[in-house]
Formats: C-alpha cells, sequence, structure tokens
C-alpha cells in the first residue's frame, strides 16, 4: 500500500478487516488499566451490596436447606427413602452426579483448551466458568457419596493401610471415577486459584477496609508483580492448561466407562467417550450461558462480556449438540446393527416404552430446539440464547435419565421388570443442589473478582509495548 | 536517612517506557534490576536477561513421580500384599491399571507445577521492601516499576539515582529496607 497501489492482497485483506468488523468487540471502546481494574474491583469492593443479591442468596439459601434437610433424613433412614430400587439401583444419584460433573467441564475447555488455541475473547469468562467447574463437581462429588448407604466410610474407596487388610478392585471404573473426579477437583481448584493471585493482590491494594487488606494480602501470598514471577507464573499457567485438556477428556470418559464397561444393552457402547464428552461441553457451554446473560446485565458488565462472547458460545453450544445428536443417532444405529434381540427391545423401550416420553422430550430439548442457534438473529438475542440454554440443561439432564433407567428398569429378565419413580427426597436432594451451586456462585461474585483482571488488562490498545527509543 | 535502603524505584506510565528503561539500565551495567507490572509482559524477559525457567523440569519429574507412584501402588496391591480373582482376569491386567495412572500423573505434575512456581517465586512472602514505597499500591493497576537493588555492585545511591531520573520516569523514590 506504501507505493499507493492496490493489490489483490490488499483486497482481500479489507475484506477480511470489514468481515471481523461485523463482529462486535471483545472488550468495549474506551477502557484503560485503570477502568478495567475499577469496573472489575468495583463488584467486589463495593460497600453497598445490591438488593438483588440479597434477593438471589435468600432464595439459593433456602434451597441449601432443602439439601440440609433432605441429606439429614437420608442419614438417619438410609437410601430407602428414594424411589430407587432393584433392579433401578441407580437412579438420581447418578443422574445427577453425571449432570453436574458435565456442567463443569465447560468451564476447563474455557480456561484451558481455549487458552491453548490462544481465543482470546475466553479471558472475560474464564473466571466465572472455573467457579462454576468448582461448585458444580462439588456438587457432583455430593452424589455418589450419598448413594454409598453409608457415607461416613466414604474413605474406604482410598488405597489406605488399613486393619481390614484390604486394598481397592482397581479393576473397577467405580475406583476408577474417585481417583479421576479427585484429582479433577483439586487440579481445577489450583487453576483457580493460581489465576486468582494478581488479581487478589490488586484486590489487597485497593481494599477501602483493614479486613479486606488483611484477608486478600494473606491470600495473594506477597505477590508484587515481579517481572522474573510473572514468567514463572506464565509458564506454570501454560503448563496447567496442557494439564488440564487432557485430564477433562479422561474425567468424563471415565465417567462413561462406568456404564460401557458393563455388559447392559444401552450402556455397553464404544460411542459411549466421546458421546459423554461433547455431552459434558455442550450442558457446561449451556450453564455458562444461563449464568453470564443475567450476571453481564445486572452488574453492567456488557463492555467485557460482549455480544462476541455470546456468540462464540452460542457456536459451541451448536456444535457440540450436534456430536450428541450424532451419537444418539449412533446408538439407535448400532442396536439394530448388532443384531441382538436385547439391544433391539431397548430401542423399542425407549421409542415406545412407558418412559417414551422422557426420550422424545428429549429429542426435543436437546435436537431439535437448538438448531435455532443457526440463525445469527437467534444468537444476538440474549433471551432467545437464555431459553435454548435451559432447553439444553434439561435435555441433557433428561438424557441421563434414559441412559440410566430406561437401560435398568427392563434388564435381561422380564421377573425383574420394575419402573421407577423418583420420591419428593430425590427431588428434594436435586433441587438442594442447585441451591448450593447458587449459593457458592452468588459468594463467589461478591467476594473475589468474577472476571480475570490482569488477563483483561493484556487485551487493551494501551498493553502493547512501543519502545520510543530502541 | 541512615537506615539500610532495598534499592531505588522509577514509576512509569507506559509499558513501552518501562522496556526501555530495563533495557537502558542492563546496558549501563546493572544487573540486580528487577521489574514490577500489572500484567505478564514477554519484552521483559529478554531486557532484563531472565533465563529460560527450570519449572518444566519440575513438572516432568512431579509427572514421572506420580504416574511411578501409581502405577506401583495398583501392581503392590493387586498383584503382591492382596491378590484376588476378580471375574478370571490376570491378578497384573496392567490395561485396567492405566487410567488411576493417567490420573495420578496429572496429579503428579500438577502439584509439582504450582508448588514449583510458588517454591520458585519464593512465595509466601509476607514482607517485601518494595511495599514500603506508598505508590507501589498501582502495580497492581495500571503502573510500571523500575527496581535497581543496593546489592548492585554499581549501585551509588546518587549515581542511580541521576541515571534513574534521565529515563524520565513519573516519579523515583526511595526503597527503605
Amino acid at each position: 500500500m506504501a507505493n499507493g497501489t492496490t493489490t489483490p492482497t490488499d483486497i482481500e485483506n479489507g475484506e477480511r478487516r470489514s468481515l471481523s468488523s461485523q463482529l462486535p468487540p471483545v472488550v468495549g471502546p474506551g477502557h484503560t488499566m485503570g477502568s478495567v481494574t475499577d469496573k472489575i474491583s468495583s463488584v467486589v469492593l463495593a460497600q453497598q451490596t445490591p438488593r438483588g443479591w440479597f434477593i438471589g442468596l435468600a432464595i439459593s439459601f433456602a434451597l441449601t436447606m432443602v439439601l440440609l434437610v433432605s441429606v439429614t433424613y437420608l442419614l438417619a433412614k438410609g437410601v430407602g427413602i428414594w424411589g430407587l430400587n432393584v433392579p433401578v439401583a441407580w437412579a438420581f444419584a447418578i443422574i445427577n452426579f453425571v449432570w453436574w460433573i458435565g456442567i463443569g467441564h465447560a468451564g476447563t475447555l474455557i480456561s484451558a483448551i481455549l487458552l491453548l488455541l490462544r481465543q482470546e475473547w475466553r479471558t472475560s469468562i474464564n473466571r466465572f466458568a472455573e467457579a462454576m467447574t468448582l461448585f458444580a463437581v462439588a456438587c457432583a462429588g455430593l452424589y455418589p457419596l450419598l448413594h454409598m448407604g453409608r457415607p461416613w466410610l466414604f474413605y474406604w474407596l482410598f488405597p489406605y493401610p488399613n486393619t481390614m487388610a484390604m486394598w481397592p478392585n482397581f479393576r473397577s471404573p467405580l475406583v476408577w471415577d474417585v481417583f479421576a473426579v479427585s484429582t479433577y477437583l483439586l487440579i481445577s481448584l489450583l487453576f483457580w486459584f493460581i489465576g486468582l493471585i494478581p488479581d487478589l493482590a490488586t484486590l489487597r491494594d485497593r481494599s477501602p477496609s483493614k479486613v479486606g487488606r488483611f484477608v486478600y494480602g494473606l491470600l495473594a501470598m506477597g505477590w508484587r508483580g515481579s517481572a522474573r514471577h510473572w514468567h514463572r507464573y506464565e509458564m506454570t499457567y501454560l503448563l496447567l492448561a496442557g494439564l488440564s485438556t487432557p485430564l477433562v477428556v479422561s474425567v468424563h470418559t471415565i465417567v462413561s466407562f462406568d456404564f460401557a464397561v458393563s455388559q447392559l444393552p444401552g450402556w455397553h457402547a464404544t460411542v459411549f467417550p466421546p458421546y459423554f464428552v461433547a455431552g459434558a461441553i455442550y450442558a457446561g457451554f449451556a450453564m455458562v450461558l444461563i449464568l453470564a446473560i443475567p450476571l453481564r446485565r445486572f452488574y453492567g458488565l456488557q463492555d467485557f462480556v460482549t455480544m462476541r462472547h455470546l456468540d462464540h458460545m452460542a457456536r459451541i453450544m451448536l456444535a457440540t449438540g450436534l456430536f450428541v445428536a450424532y451419537g444418539y443417532m449412533m446408538e439407535t444405529f448400532m442396536a439394530w446393527y448388532s443384531g441382538s434381540v436385547y439391544e433391539h427391545a431397548l430401542m423399542q423401550n425407549r421409542f415406545t416404552g412407558p418412559y417414551a416420553i422422557w426420550y422424545w422430550s428429549l429429542l426435543l430439548f436437546n435436537v431439535v430446539i437448538p438448531q435455532a442457534l443457526w440463525l445469527t438473529k437467534v444468537r444476538r438475542n440474549t433471551t432467545a440464547l437464555f431459553l435454548i440454554a435451559v432447553s439444553v440443561s434439561i435435555g441433557m439432564w433428561l438424557e441421563r435419565f434414559i441412559i440410566v433407567v430406561v437401560s435398568l428398569h427392563r434388564d435381561f429378565l422380564p421377573s425383574s421388570w420394575e419402573m421407577y419413580y423418583p420420591t419428593v427426597w430425590d427431588w428434594g436432594l436435586y433441587l438442594g443442589s442447585i441451591g448450593l451451586f447458587f449459593s457458592l456462585l452468588f459468594l463467589f461474585i461478591r467476594f473475589l473478582p468474577m472476571i480475570s483482571i490482569f488477563e483483561m488488562r493484556t487485551l487493551l490498545p494501551d498493553s502493547e509495548v512501543k519502545e520510543s527509543n530502541p | 536517612m541512615s537506615a539500610k535502603i532495598h534499592g531505588l524505584m522509577a514509576e512509569f506510565s507506559d509499558p513501552g517506557a518501562l522496556v526501555s528503561a530495563a533495557r537502558s539500565a542492563r546496558e549501563e551495567g546493572y544487573v540486580r534490576v528487577d521489574a514490577y507490572t500489572p500484567y505478564p509482559l514477554e519484552e521483559l524477559d529478554e531486557a532484563l536477561g531472565i533465563r529460560h525457567t527450570r519449572l518444566p523440569l519440575i513438572v516432568l519429574i512431579g509427572g514421572i513421580l506420580g504416574g511411578l507412584a501409581g502405577f506401583g501402588l495398583q501392581y503392590w496391591t493387586s498383584v503382591i500384599d492382596y491378590p484376588i480373582n476378580v471375574g478370571g482376569r490376570p491378578l497384573f491386567s496392567w490395561p485396567s491399571f492405566i487410567p488411576v495412572t493417567f490420573e495420578c500423573t496429572v496429579l503428579g505434575a500438577g502439584l509439582f507445577a504450582v508448588l514449583g512456581m510458588l517454591g520458585l517465586n519464593g512465595l509466601p512472602q509476607p514482607y517485601h521492601p518494595v511495599f514500603n514505597v506508598p505508590r507501589f499500591a498501582l502495580a497492581s493497576r495500571d503502573r510500571f516499576f523500575l527496581c535497581i537493588e543496593s546489592t548492585d555492585p554499581k549501585f551509588d545511591i546518587d549515581e542511580t539515582w541521576g541515571f534513574l531520573s534521565r529515563l524520565q520516569p513519573r516519579q523515583v523514590s526511595q526503597v527503605d529496607e
């Protein structure tokens, strides 16, 4: 362009530029490092807590009380208060375990995989997506523990020298689960905390109260932003991202092994690991959207979580939704292709059996409704996106219900067939865990920065090094 | 002021000025120099001569130790200490040991990464002299600081002060020990 002539590449570049300018920006215009810092930290450091926060926490906390009542009654009476029985011995406990842990996976995907792929837009959503991961895994962990019947002996699952002179059976996928989920929780916690350290230092330096300075100072561990520290910090962050990426895939693969390693029709399928991982990301992005859309409006964060973010998340949801739809198709095809009468019977039971209405609702919520995301208009409409995300969350829950209950309730022997109906305690525990999840989330957005401040600074135009005298 | 000093600190308001200043300090012959920034600045690594960190090696060792420990635990419990026939499978049914071995590898590497980073950085550190400069609180907001430490062989309070002032900082301040 320097010589004034226009070459074909220039035109191409120009076209690309005009194409990319149609996308909304990653950060709203006019922000400086100071304004970004002030805006995000003001949510935490504000003297006045917004009324909406109290209302939200009160509702979530009330539901958490439902959880405590359900757990207390369960501990007193045993798992007989639930609707499960032979042959449906895995019911809500396992459905909800898989549902919650799947939701958690989007947080790791955003923080680790999108970091490795250099997707800068992840920056403003990774912090609360990681928090969502932690809280979802905490909720997920409750269920297998409570399902054990004697949860106070949960430590028998860990290999430790004991007076019984016994060790766990390492050939069982359920023991793999213990290792996978506890590693996942610990690594996610470390990743989240490491990401928080520089922001905790910012809060320490800006907190107006003595208690705030002390607590944030303690948590920041004396972080001072030294260039040598940043150098190692960046390396750690990258390495943790590299470690979390295969970890997150392994966790849901192992969860799917709980099913796939058994010989039950509907569970014994090689498509399970990829299909479960795709489903997890699908459900997780739906939950990120459910959280992000009200949060950005309520706290006025539209400059940081822009329409660009929502659009990208909607596209990922659409893509993973198609993987999941392919999974449903393959399940049906393999059942037919296997030539096994038990597989045929299972599929017939899914389509026309007593739980058929749930199977068809699953297809509606998970496959039909999300197709609306093909339209740009829908992706740019926050209300529509929110409703589709809710639909996907319901759909993914139904998917696990179909997998667990429909496969179990009619096994190989017709004499042992039985229907499964959840009781009020099943629902109480489920609603209660949703309450716990949202209570933790409300506390998180009040006391910790929900967007990574230091990473937002790097996105600003002023952050680039422009040396005057080299 | 007879109190010992940690060094002299110059404050800049944009990253480019800090990187140029760090480079000039190195060219001037200062070696005990550190920079403080509100976000990671890759250009500083080269300007300050920060060499590659040992962290990747530490993480590799952590991963190998974790993996060996996980596999060893399963081998020892399933084959030696508590041999039990499950569905007629061989005692050393190694493919079923892979998931736990993998998880232990990631756990070992992750723990070594975090503890290694904190250890090499000397964190947690309850006290550091740079916090004695009141304006240093802005280092976690939008200001950039360059500190030449008094342990530097070339450090001379007047001369170094003069050198830092010539870099056109917003302010030069003394960091008390």
